[in-house]
C-alpha cells in the first residue's frame, strides 16, 4: 500500500468517535472506570498456564507485571525474541537485545533467539496463544481499528496486522470512551482497520466483552465496580448481548 | 584462489561499486535492523558518501535524525521507503508530509516474507494479514483455509490434497471443513534488492554469518534478497573457525566483508530500580 500525505484527509472528532443521537453524552454523569493496572490486572486473569503470548505497546505492556505467581507465561517479542525477562540491571544492559518498543531488555532462561521472518511465521502460523493489544475502535463484528488516524501522521501498522490475523485468540484492552465521551466500541469502525473479524475478548474500562463466534456478537459478561449494564449501554453505540449472569470485574 | 571478500573498510568496500555496475541512482537497497539495533552503521555511513540518490529503501525504520538512514534522509538521497514502522524520525515526517518522500508501509510479517520470498525464488504468496483492510487494496484476494486447520491436507475449498481435484485417483480425501470455514488471503509479492547491506556479530572469510540476540531481526533474510551484499560484522575470524553448526547464514550469500566497530546507539534504554 503507498500512501500520499495529500491523500489524507482530516475528519472532525465527531466522524472517528461518533456520538449517539439518542443520549447527549454531555448528559451522562462520570462513572468510576478500572485504571490502566487494573485493566493489565483484569487481562492478566486471562493468561494460563504455559500459554505463548505477545502484548502490544501501553496497557498490554502492564499485563506482564501481574502474571499470576507460580504461572509459567512466555512472553514473544516480534523483533524475534521468545522468553522475554524483565528490564536489565544498569550494568547489563544490551544494545543486542531490545523488545518490540526498542526498550532494552533481558531474555529468561530458556530463551530463544530467530529472524523476523521465523518470529512472523511463529505468529502467522497460530503458533502464539493469545496476543494482548489496544485499539482505537473496535467494530460490533469484532473488527479492529489501531493503527491510523487519517490526516494525523501515519507512523505504519508495525506488526499489528500479522498479529490480529494469526494469533489463536486476540484480546483487546482499551478505555471504553474517548475524550468527550466518544464512542469507540462502535457499530462499524469509522478509523482504517487493522483486521477484521477477529476480536475473541474486549476488556475496556467500563466492562468485558466476549465473542460469540457462533452468532457473532459480543456478549457482556462483566461490568466494572460501580457500573451498571444501563451505563455501559449508554456510552456504547455497537449492539450487544448480556450474559445471564453479569459479574463484578475482580480486580 | 578466488578473490577475496575481505576489505579494510566501508568505504573500500564501497570504492568500486559505481565501476562495477552494483552502485547507481534510483536503485532498491535492503538494510537491515529492527530500529537502531542491529543496523549496518559503517555501511550506511559508506552509502550516504557514494552520493547516489534517488533510493528505494527496504528496511523496517528509518532510524532517528541523525543516525541510521536517517542520515541518507537528511542529505535527501532517499525516494521512498518500504517499512513497517517509522515512529521516531523527525526528518523522515517533513519529508513525508511534504510529499517529498513516498511510503509503502507494509505489515511487519508481510514485510519479512516478501524479502524472504524474493531471496527464496517465490515471486509471490497468499497471506491473511492485512485481508479487509487498505493493505489488500488494489491485491488479488481469495479464500483458503488456515494450514493448521487442513486435517485433511487441503487449504483450497473444495480440493483434496496438494490442491488436486477431488475425486481423482489418488486425490486424497476431500477436507472435513465446511467451505463456510475459509478465509480470504492476500497475494503479496516477493522482494529483491539490487543490494543488500547487513550487519552481523561474527563473520568469517568466506562470508559465513553469525547474529547475536534480537540484532538478528530482518538480516538473515535480507543477505539472501539481492544481487549483490555487503555485510559489516564486529569480529572476523578464519574461514574454518565458525562451526558449521552455529552460522546462521551461509557464506554463498555474501559478496564482500567488512569488519567495523559500531557505535550500538540504544533508543530506549530502561532499566529496573
Amino acid at each position: 500500500m503507498s500512501l500520499a500525505p495529500i491523500s489524507l484527509f482530516a475528519p472532525s472528532a465527531n466522524t472517528l468517535f461518533p456520538m449517539t443521537a439518542a443520549t447527549p453524552q454531555s448528559a451522562l454523569s462520570p462513572l468510576p472506570t478500572l485504571s490502566r493496572d487494573q485493566l493489565a490486572r483484569r487481562a492478566a486473569q486471562e493468561l494460563r498456564d504455559g500459554y505463548i503470548v505477545n502484548l502490544g505497546i501501553g496497557i498490554p505492556t502492564l499485563v506482564a507485571n501481574f502474571i499470576p505467581a507460580g504461572m509459567d507465561v512466555w512472553l514473544q517479542s516480534e523483533n524475534g525474541l521468545l522468553g522475554i525477562g524483565p528490564f536489565p540491571k544498569d550494568q547489563d544492559v544490551d544494545a543486542d537485545l531490545i523488545n518490540a518498543g526498542k526498550q532494552t531488555i533481558t531474555a529468561r532462561k530458556g530463551a530463544s533467539f530467530f529472524s523476523s521472518s521465523d518470529s512472523f511465521a511463529m505468529i502467522r502460523g497460530g503458533h502464539i496463544d493469545m496476543c494482548i493489544l489496544g485499539a482505537m475502535q473496535v467494530s460490533a463484528a469484532g473488527d479492529i481499528a489501531n493503527w491510523m488516524i487519517p490526516g494525523k501522521m501515519v507512523k505504519g501498522m508495525g506488526g499489528a496486522m500479522d498479529l490480529v490475523a494469526g494469533v489463536k485468540r486476540v484480546v483487546v484492552v482499551m478505555e471504553h470512551n474517548a475524550k468527550g465521551n466518544g464512542m469507540k466500541f462502535v457499530k462499524e469502525c469509522t478509523l482504517p482497520l487493522t483486521g477484521t473479524r477477529c476480536v475473541h475478548m474486549l476488556i475496556t474500562d467500563l466492562a468485558v466483552f466476549e465473542f460469540d463466534g457462533n452468532r457473532q456478537r459480543f456478549v457482556l459478561t462483566e461490568v466494572a465496580p460501580g457500573v451498571t449494564v444501563e451505563d455501559v449501554r449508554q456510552r456504547t453505540e455497537a449492539h450487544f448481548e448480556v450474559a445471564a449472569t453479569v459479574r463484578t470485574i475482580g480486580v | 584462489m578466488g578473490n577475496t571478500k575481505i576489505f579494510a573498510s566501508a568505504a573500500d568496500a564501497f570504492k568500486d561499486l559505481k565501476t562495477l555496475g552494483v552502485l547507481r541512482d534510483d536503485i532498491t537497497v535492503m538494510v537491515g535492523g529492527f530500529g537502531l539495533c542491529g543496523i549496518p552503521e559503517h555501511l550506511i555511513v559508506a552509502l550516504r558518501e557514494s552520493g547516489v540518490k534517488g533510493l528505494t529503501c527496504v528496511s523496517n525504520n528509518a532510524g532517528v535524525d541523525d543516525f541510521g538512514l536517517g542520515l541518507l534522509l537528511q542529505t535527501r538521497q532517499i525516494r521512498k521507503m518500504i517499512s513497517s514502522y517509522v515512529g521516531e524520525n523527525a526528518t523522515f515526517e517533513k519529508q513525508f508530509l511534504s510529499g517529498e518522500l513516498e511510503v509503502e508501509f507494509n505489515p511487519q510479517g508481510t514485510l519479512a516474507e516478501r524479502i524472504r520470498a524474493g531471496g527464496a525464488g517465490i515471486p509471490a504468496f497468499y497471506t491473511a494479514t492485512g485481508a479487509g483492510t487498505l493493505v489488500a487494496d488494489g491485491k488479488e484476494t481469495r479464500e483458503f483455509f488456515r494450514p493448521s486447520e487442513g486435517v485433511t491436507g487441503a487449504t483450497i475449498p473444495g480440493h483434496g490434497f496438494a490442491g488436486r481435484s477431488m475425486g481423482a485417483k489418488g486425490a486424497g480425501t476431500p477436507p472435513a471443513l465446511a467451505a463456510s470455514h475459509a478465509r480470504p488471503y492476500v497475494l503479496e509479492t516477493g522482494l529483491y534488492g539490487h543490494l543488500a547491506l547487513v550487519k552481523a556479530w561474527k563473520g568469517d572469510a568466506f562470508g559465513n554469518l553469525v547474529f547475536r540476540k534480537t540484532a538478528r531481526n530482518f538480516n538473515p533474510m535480507m543477505a539472501t534478497a539481492a544481487a549483490f551484499v555487503i555485510a559489516e560484522v564486529e569480529e572476523l575470524v578464519e574461514t574454518g573457525e565458525l562451526d558449521g553448526d552455529i552460522v546462521h547464514t551461509p557464506g554463498s550469500y555474501v559478496n564482500r566483508i567488512v569488519q567495523a566497530t559500531p557505535q550500538k546507539r540504544i533508543e530506549q534504554r530502561t532499566v529496573s530500580k
